[in-house]
């Protein structure tokens, strides 16, 4: 038997007024492995020793007033800055707190009512210091809708969710609405996709509605495997019950009785709290046999990936549930038609399902206002890279990148981390399937068909910013390596082609390239993304496509010239010995395979270029960096 | 394939049969059903894969398929220590690879040897972790460590030889 929404929640609201004060703790894998829990509980000790009475978990049952609620939750967003602490009703975020920052924090704050100066975030450009989030120009910049409630609630507690609004959206779905609306709210906001391809969702959905079948799935794809890619993982971790309820709305949609949630390996706080928000949820008589007392079922099943960047693709993740190896398969038919053990099945990403219940609540108008035409909404993406702060920032479709770069990351860093004003050289996009942005689209809109008219694409919404010491070149080799590893084999143009472009593009960063190199590397290219079987190898040569067509210069002179003009290809390299730096170790005379470097002991060595291979050897022996590529 | 449950009670496979059952013996279910063997053992051995196949009334060729397609799966043992450098984007571009360096060099591994003899360490990379922000990431068993450079990855490894009595 379900419990009331509104008891659940308006209790939860009554007990959490009993304390004066709120401490939220960031419990996101970022700030974890910065050692967030020691934090949490180097301040529950610390309050307790001054007497002040915190509760750590919030009872319902209990009616004392108290000094405070000491809490956690998923990730903030802000990673580079973990671990973060915030104090409520005070407004003050803090940045970087160790335990021993502690003391100062439950006697200036929580004794005192005083922020910590020195723990605030402070503004790089005007060096003043920020209180809490409405000050802090990253948080200030972003729209952040489907990730505010992601380092607010806390994720292990679903009568919190259920007080902040949640699960009402599906009740709305089974209660009030027959599932051809739901399709159809859902295809009026313009819902695309967040996986990458941006297919609109309710069409999908009403594919999968007017099919006869009645044994029907919701798969949501948590298979995030995109390197440089991390918001399912934060939504799975910060707010699952979202995820959960979008799923729910799916099934009403679609008429579903069942669903799987596909999570990678990788991610195990990410599984944990899934599965727990799916107990929890049963355990509310949320899901079950019954659900919001319409009689009809669902049920949700928690299964780990293995480790397979394909599975990502929707018929290999499929397979893979069905316990195959995870292989794509030709469509048609869609999932939507025949899918899981041949049922129709709806696959959605993390993202799309946790966006889904906001359109219920407020409505597909409401949801349109914000975003451009034809990709409406906010987008999360991963900002990660040279760029001062790294995180997961939510803005409008159709923001540009000189805003994300350079407003909300705070700007481009040079390698040892300091702010390089200039230092701007492109953003890749969309990982492995995407392309690079370069100056040239600073001022673009950023939305589905912008990106995919210039060649690259929203992906699932990783953004690295590279700065001017980044190899174009080998930017587009680490991803041909990586989706050539991934290659599931099964396919010929995937299986073969992408280890040949890999072969080419090493031929360019070893010298060994000619002058039919790069129209055999762009011939292969567009002959792989016509014919491969599925997303993976479609999308595959996009990230040397779009260097080779931004990039093409840095292209040419590695292959005519042999030079690497970002100096980073060792074998393009005429290493040369910084007689300042030279200890006279010998190390790199002996290193050298071929004898070209002669010096005295405890002198400095010379390498003699006549001789030198350029293996690059002598410059990974050297501990004192004396030999720089010249 | 009934017959298997009747060899199997044998107390070396105990475990295994316990798995199996949880699994109410779904050969639908044979991803979980492996990752919870390799829970187990650490890794997925040869006579174990064969159990599993019989038990599930599916070829063993179509187990070791699937062992060797995820590269989670492993069919050799692992060291007690697996140490994984993240080698996504954001990592890469970050210097993961002298992170890998350093770890061959300190550990005396390379080629395609991954686990020390003494079978405490294993170094392996993975494709994204997913905490980008955290770039370079490196992740001992389950604890991360965040903007590892090369002299803290040593670090680590002194501090888990210490923390062994090695």
């Amino acid at each position: 038997m379900m419990e009331d929404l509104e008891t659940v929640g308006s209790a939860y609201l009554e007990a959490s007024r009993r304390h004066a004060r709120r401490i939220v703790v960031c419990a996101g894998t970022g700030c974890m492995a910065n050692g967030a829990m020691k934090v949490l509980a180097a301040l529950r000790d610390e309050a307790g020793a001054h007497g002040l009475d915190l509760e750590t978990e919030l009872r319902f049952e209990e009616t004392r007033e108290r000094d405070g609620l000491l809490t956690r939750s998923g990730c903030q967003g802000f990673c580079q800055m973990g671990p973060l602490v915030s104090v409520e009703p005070d407004g003050i975020l803090y940045c970087k707190v160790r335990p021993a920052d502690v003391p100062e924090i439950v006697r200036e704050t929580l004794l005192g009512g005083k922020a910590v100066d020195r723990l605030l975030y402070r503004d790089p450009a005007t060096g003043d210091a920020c209180r809490g989030r409405e000050q802090i120009p990253f948080y200030a910049l972003q729209d952040r809708t489907v990730l505010k409630a992601c380092g607010t609630l806390d994720p292990e507690d679903v009568r919190e969710y259920v007080a902040h609004g949640g699960y009402q959206s599906a009740a709305k779905a089974f209660r009030q609405m027959t599932p051809e609306a739901v399709c159809k709210e859902i295809l009026e906001s313009g819902l695309r996709g967040r996986g990458g391809g941006g297919f609109p969702t309710g069409r999908k959905w009403e594919l999968a509605r007017i099919q006869a079948e009645p044994r029907k799935y919701i798969v949501c794809n948590g298979d995030e495997g995109d390197p440089g890619a991390f918001m399912d993982r934060s939504v799975m971790e910060g707010n699952p019950h979202a995820v959960l309820e979008g799923m729910m709305i799916a099934a009403r949609a679609v008429g579903a009785q069942e669903g799987y949630v596909y999570v990678r390996a990788e991610y195990p706080l990410a599984v944990a709290r899934v599965r727990r928000a799916v107990a929890d949820a049963e355990a509310l008589g949320l899901l079950g046999d019954d659900l919001f007392g319409t009689g009809l079922p669902f049920r949700v099943h928690v299964m780990e990936g293995a480790g397979a960047f394909v599975c990502g693709e929707e018929t290999a993740l499929l397979a893979s549930i069905e316990g195959q190896r995870g292989m794509p398969m030709p469509k048609p038919p869609f999932p939507a038609q025949s899918g899981l053990f041949g049922k129709p099945t709806i696959i959605n990403n993390v993202e799309t399902l946790a966006t889904v219940p906001l359109i219920l609540a407020r409505g597909a108008a409401a949801f349109k206002a914000v975003g451009t035409a034809g990709s409406p909404g906010t987008k999360t993406f991963a900002l990660t890279g040279h760029v001062a702060n790294t995180g997961l920032i939510e803005v409008p479709f159709g923001t540009t990148l000189r805003h994300i770069v350079h407003e909300v990351g705070g700007g481009v860093t040079a390698k040892d981390g300091s702010a390089d004003p200039a230092g701007f050289k492109a953003v890749q996009i969309g990982g492995p399937s995407g392309g690079c942005l370069t100056k040239a689209h600073l001022d673009l809109p950023m939305d589905f068909d912008n990106l995919t008219r210039i060649g690259a694409m929203v992906g699932s919404g990783g953004l690295v910013v590279m700065n001017q010491d980044t190899c174009m070149v080998q930017v587009a080799k680490f991803f041909m390596q990586f989706t050539q590893n991934e290659s599931c084999g099964k396919c010929v143009p995937c299986r073969e082609g992408t280890r040949q472009m890999l072969a080419l593009l090493e031929d360019i960063v070893e010298g060994r390239a000619t002058e039919e190199t790069l129209p055999l590397l762009e011939t292969l290219a567009r002959n792989v993304k016509l014919g491969a079987l599925c997303g993976l190898g479609k999308t595959a040569p996009n990230p040397v496509l779009s260097t080779l067509e931004h990039f093409r210069d840095e292209y040419e002179a590695h292959v005519t010239r042999k030079v690497c003009p970002s100096r980073v290809c060792k074998a393009l390299m005429t290493p040369a010995i910084e007689a300042s730096l030279c200890k006279g170790c010998t190390l790199c005379a002996r290193k050298c395979p071929v004898g070209a470097i002669a010096g005295e002991r405890k002198a400095p060595h010379a390498i003699d270029p006549g001789k030198c291979i350029r293996c690059g050897a002598c410059v990974d022996a050297c501990k004192f960096n004396a030999i720089t590529g010249a | 394939m009934e017959a298997a449950t009747a060899t199997a009670p044998g107390r070396k496979f105990e475990k295994v049969v316990q798995i199996l059952d949880a699994h109410q013996r779904d050969r639908t279910r044979l991803v979980p059903i492996l990752q919870a063997v390799q829970e187990e053992y650490r890794y997925l051995p040869e006579e174990v894969m064969t159990l599993v196949a019989t038990s599930l009334g599916i070829p063993p060729a179509r187990v070791y398929g699937v062992a060797t397609f995820y590269s989670h799966f492993a069919l050799e043992p692992k060291g007690k220590y697996v140490i994984r450098i993240c080698d996504g984007t954001a990592c890469h571009v970050k210097g993961s690879q002298d992170l890998v360096d350093a770890l061959q060099g300190g550990l005396g591994l390379g080629g395609a040897r991954k686990t020390t003899p003494d079978m405490m360490f294993t170094l392996e990379t993975v494709s994204c972790l997913g905490a980008c922000g955290l770039a370079p990431a490196m992740v001992v068993n389950e604890d991360v460590h965040g903007q590892v450079s090369p002299a803290v990855a040593i670090e680590i490894l002194d501090g888990i030889r210490r923390s062994e009595g090695m």
